[in-house]
């Protein structure tokens, strides 16, 4: 299999393209993103890895891992984040572009699309490498406000879902979601989607950052303090769940 | 015929364009928006060819909107003054764009500000601008009545007061005009200043 997996043009004897199924790898070692639809929410949270002391945290912050591709489009992403970077910036520039072509905002299919096919171009060309990340689309439609979540891959395949994670353990957290998923709005979506990270990530407002969208203020990035407050909401929950199992036994 | 002009007032800046798009002798309408928001913060007033008018100041507003997606911060008024004056600049030994522009802007750190850019790319920061042949008479009126930090009332009286002169003297003067302004609120429409209201026609 080693003669394969040199240019990406090349398929294996067994229909593999090595290149793109080390590109999903690189993705599962990336930092862990997951992303809740709910009826007039949507939230993108992401695990986020601590500041070394050193480093200047508003210059990550700026390098945010959830960022907006236009006033009503967000993005997250697992992988590769200086693939990213290039990923996002050609976006943004799409979405401006088709505003001044057709006058209208881009909607989230468009848009998916769009990036989706950047990612699978890089799959058929001669001396290049794919992208090493998938991404996580969220937004409303410009005209009917209907939210929606997309995911994309690097081998350039994309699709609809009301739920999703990727990154690091998103097994896990998408066995979660599919357990735990009903239609939720405003605040449940948030911990809904804080309960599917905490799954995988240390608890806490410094390890994760959450970004809310609504149709109407768009894109929020919720501050520490936000986030503690709802994980301790969590944990109060899952203690008092805890406890109400073990309570009635004991008194019979 | 088309008159753009603008000044600068204590702690805002207005904006005020002629409403009429001509085709020769021909007018189309007189509710023509002749003045583009840029972002929440600027207006860019434009007269010339109606084709380059509309084409080259969308282009700016899109490009406006890019730069604060890819780096969180909006334009300073300055920044996109010298971008559009740029822009205007690599075209003009190409194929030019006949557009002039009054920009004007507010922004948090330095206050209101306003750029004169003509259609061969040279850029001026300066507190009253006019272009067109209505710039003859409104520029005339506001030397001889502007004075800096002027509030809005004096402000919005010397602009009817050019508008009056324009309309009085200029033989194929523009019936209707608009008026807009940006201040730490943001940019928006002021009002309209109309002789011929075509509105229910356009409607039609």
């Amino acid at each position: 299999m080693a003669r394969y997996d040199r240019a990406i043009t090349v398929f294996s004897p067994d229909g593999h393209l090595f290149q793109v199924e080390y590109a999903l790898e690189a993705v599962r070692k990336g930092n862990a993103a997951v992303g809740v639809r709910g009826t007039d929410t949507i939230v993108l949270g992401v695990e986020k890895k601590s500041t070394a002391k050193l480093q200047d945290s508003r210059s990550v912050r700026k390098i945010r891992k959830i960022v907006n591709l236009d006033n009503h489009i967000a993005l997250a992403c697992a992988g590769l984040k200086a693939d990213a970077r290039v990923l996002i910036n050609r976006a943004r520039i799409e979405c401006q572009s088709h505003r001044l072509t057709v006058e209208d905002p881009v909607t989230v299919e468009y848009i998916t699309r769009y990036i989706a096919g950047l990612q699978q171009k890089y799959t058929q060309s001669g001396g290049v490498r794919p992208f090493g990340l998938s991404t996580l689309i969220v937004g409303f439609d410009p005209y009917t406000g209907i939210p929606s979540l997309y995911q994309t891959d690097p081998s350039g395949t994309f699709s609809a879902w009301k739920a999703n994670a990727t990154g690091r353990n998103s097994n896990s957290m998408r066995e979660f979601l599919e357990k735990n998923y009903k239609e939720t709005s405003g605040q449940e979506t948030v911990k809904l989607a804080i309960r599917a990270l905490l799954e995988v990530v240390e608890s806490g407002g410094k390890n994760i950052e959450v970004a809310v969208m609504t149709k109407d203020h768009g894109l929020r990035q919720l501050d520490e303090a936000e986030i503690d407050a709802v994980v301790a909401e969590i944990e109060a929950e899952k203690a008092a769940a805890e406890a109400a199992k073990k309570g009635p036994p004991k008194e019979t | 015929m088309e008159c753009v002009f603008g000044l600068v007032g204590k702690g805002f800046a207005l904006v005020v364009a002629d409403a009429s798009a001509v085709h020769s002798i021909l007018l189309h309408k007189s509710n023509e928006d002749k003045i583009m928001i840029l972002d929440s913060h600027k207006l860019m007033g434009a007269s010339g060819e109606a084709g380059d008018r509309a084409q080259f100041t969308e282009y700016i507003q899109k490009n406006v909107a890019l730069y604060q997606f890819r780096n969180g911060i909006p334009l300073t008024t300055a920044a996109a003054a010298n971008f559009t004056r740029g822009e205007l600049a690599t075209a003009l030994r190409k194929s030019p764009y006949f557009v002039n522009i009054i920009l004007a802007g507010y922004d948090k750190e330095t206050g209101p500000s306003l750029y004169y850019i003509d259609y061969i790319a040279s850029m001026h920061k300066v507190d009253k601008a006019a272009f067109g042949y209505g710039s003859y008479f409104s520029l005339a009126m506001m030397d001889r009545h502007y004075h800096s930090n002027m509030t809005l009332e004096e402000a919005i009286d010397l602009v009817d007061k050019c508008i009056i002169e324009i309309r009085s003297r200029l033989v194929v003067a523009p019936p209707n005009f608009i008026i807009k302004i940006v201040d730490q609120d943001g940019a928006r429409e002021y009002g309209w200043r109309k002789s011929i209201n075509d509105d229910h026609i356009s409607a039609a």
